[in-house]
């Protein structure tokens, strides 16, 4: 049985989103929206496809360029060290141009930690025991996005986000990846998922950010939205009609 | 018909009878050709990865300028480098006209280039694939370019052999520079040149099917070495 290592998760939470815009060329992806991630919550950001649901993950993640307003991590700006304490695992996964096992030694390499047995059990938990030497590229869909887990898994990290980490995957994998983000949740993790599976959001999120047009519309537990929504364009979502 | 079955049966011969004129002259040519490539790695593959993954003011002029120079005409670096090291040149003191100095330096010259252009077209690739992620990772720059490189290894071994490949059979800028001296400047591809001037046609094509052999032979290492990479999606 994999065990956590509690000492490790810096306390990176609450995430606070003020008045935050984010461009792409000309393009405003994100328009001014606020917002709070809780500690060692399940957040699930949901919303219609170009919402800026990713675009949102990343900027949490520093991986764009802010245009206006701010984020913080525990009243803390980003900076390298909480970002060594984040991990990301993208909708695509990018697998290096090496076997499992390698693909697991680089995130070592990077991250200064010696984990072979680390390593050993994060792979036996994702479900890839035995993959060590096959071709990372070569995976399937489900076990290219395990993988790309077990990285982050690695890394420990107090905030692990998640964009639509099982969209088209096999049943197996979509029941390990949530098994996983629960237990990572219960040792302590705040996790923000992108995900349109509204089934998913309802068995794994305690909140739920409801994203339309760049703008936040609706933040609150995740009960309370999908019993009550309170926008008619989060009904509507929820009800499967089409936003425009 | 015949003076071909004559060069193949030539070829053989200078080879399985070990033939010591043969022997010095392809080791020369190797040993010119693998030192050139040698220090046109150590200059163009930094460079073309820096060229890759850094953004400076000039950077295109640069790349405009490698790219070009992957087309520059052999007799004419020969007639550049022999210009600067013959005795009335600004580095005639070195005293290396007509000696394997000077071929190296001009074979360097032809080579540098493409390793430069197509190590940074490659990086460059590589790098873009691999940006969100590292940048997510806080991958520490060095050890983004050791990644680059290693994870580009088979596309770069491909670099190098075509830089090989330039370099062994060159003739125009050696035969300027080295002056094609018995036991001291002599390649293969000079000996093919000076054989056929005498009108030796079996032994210069003789020589010929020794170095097409070579070529065919790295060729032939790096082809399977890429398709092992292609099954494994390693490029």
């Amino acid at each position: 049985m994999y065990k956590s290592n509690k000492k490790n998760l810096i306390k990176l939470t609450p995430i606070e989103v003020i008045d935050l815009s984010v461009s792409l060329g000309k393009d405003l992806i994100l328009d001014k929206i606020s917002c709070s991630i809780k500690n060692n919550s399940i957040t699930a950001v949901i919303g219609p496809n170009g919402a800026g649901k990713s675009i949102f993950l990343q900027t949490i993640n520093g991986l764009t360029n802010i245009d206006y307003g701010k984020i913080t991590f525990n009243k803390i700006y980003n900076n390298d060290e909480i970002r060594n304490k984040q991990a990301m695992v993208f909708q695509t996964p990018t697998l290096l141009r090496r076997n499992v096992k390698s693909n697991m030694d680089f995130v070592s390499n990077v991250k200064n930690k010696n984990g072979k047995l680390i390593i050993k059990n994060i792979l036996k938990r994702v479900g890839l025991e035995g993959y060590d030497d096959k071709p990372a590229r070569l995976l399937s869909g489900g076990e290219k996005q395990r993988l790309s887990l077990a990285r982050a898994l690695f890394i420990e990290p107090s905030v692990l986000l998640l964009d639509e980490p099982t969209a088209n995957l096999d049943p197996f994998s979509l029941k390990l990846i949530e098994e996983i983000i629960l237990e990572e949740s219960k040792k302590g993790a705040t996790i923000i998922l992108t995900t349109h599976d509204m089934a998913q959001a309802k068995r794994l999120a305690s909140d739920i950010i409801f994203f339309n047009k760049g703008k936040i519309l609706e933040q609150t537990d995740a009960n309370a939205f999908f019993r009550n929504p309170l926008t008619k364009e989060a009904k509507k979502y929820i009800n499967g009609e089409i936003l425009l | 018909m015949n003076i071909l079955l004559e060069a193949f049966a030539k070829s053989f011969e200078l080879v399985f009878t070990l033939n010591e004129d043969l022997f010095e002259i392809l080791l020369l040519s190797l040993k010119v050709s693998g030192i050139s490539l040698l220090l046109s790695c150590l200059i163009g593959l930094p460079l073309g990865t820096f060229l890759a993954i850094k953004s400076f003011w000039g950077k295109d002029a640069f790349l405009v300028l490698f790219n070009t120079m992957m087309g520059l005409p052999p007799v004419v670096v020969g007639l550049i480098v022999y210009l600067l090291v013959s005795r009335s040149g600004p580095f005639g003191w070195l005293g290396i006209l007509y000696t394997p100095t000077a071929m190296i330096i001009a074979q360097m010259i032809l080579i540098t280039p493409i390793i430069v252009s197509l190590t940074s077209q490659i990086i460059e690739e590589i790098s873009q694939e691999y940006k969100s992620l590292f940048a997510s990772l806080v991958v520490p720059s060095h050890k983004a370019i050791i990644a680059y490189l290693f994870d580009a290894r088979y596309s770069i071994l491909t670099v190098v052999l075509a830089g090989f490949g330039r370099a062994i059979s060159e003739v125009g800028a050696v035969i300027i520079v080295g002056g094609n001296i018995d036991h001291l400047t002599r390649v293969m591809t000079t000996t093919i040149v000076l054989e056929t001037s005498k009108g030796n046609l079996s032994l210069a094509l003789a020589l010929g099917i020794i170095l097409l052999s070579i070529a065919l032979t790295t060729n032939f290492i790096l082809i399977r070495l890429k398709i092992r990479a292609k099954r494994r999606m390693y490029v």
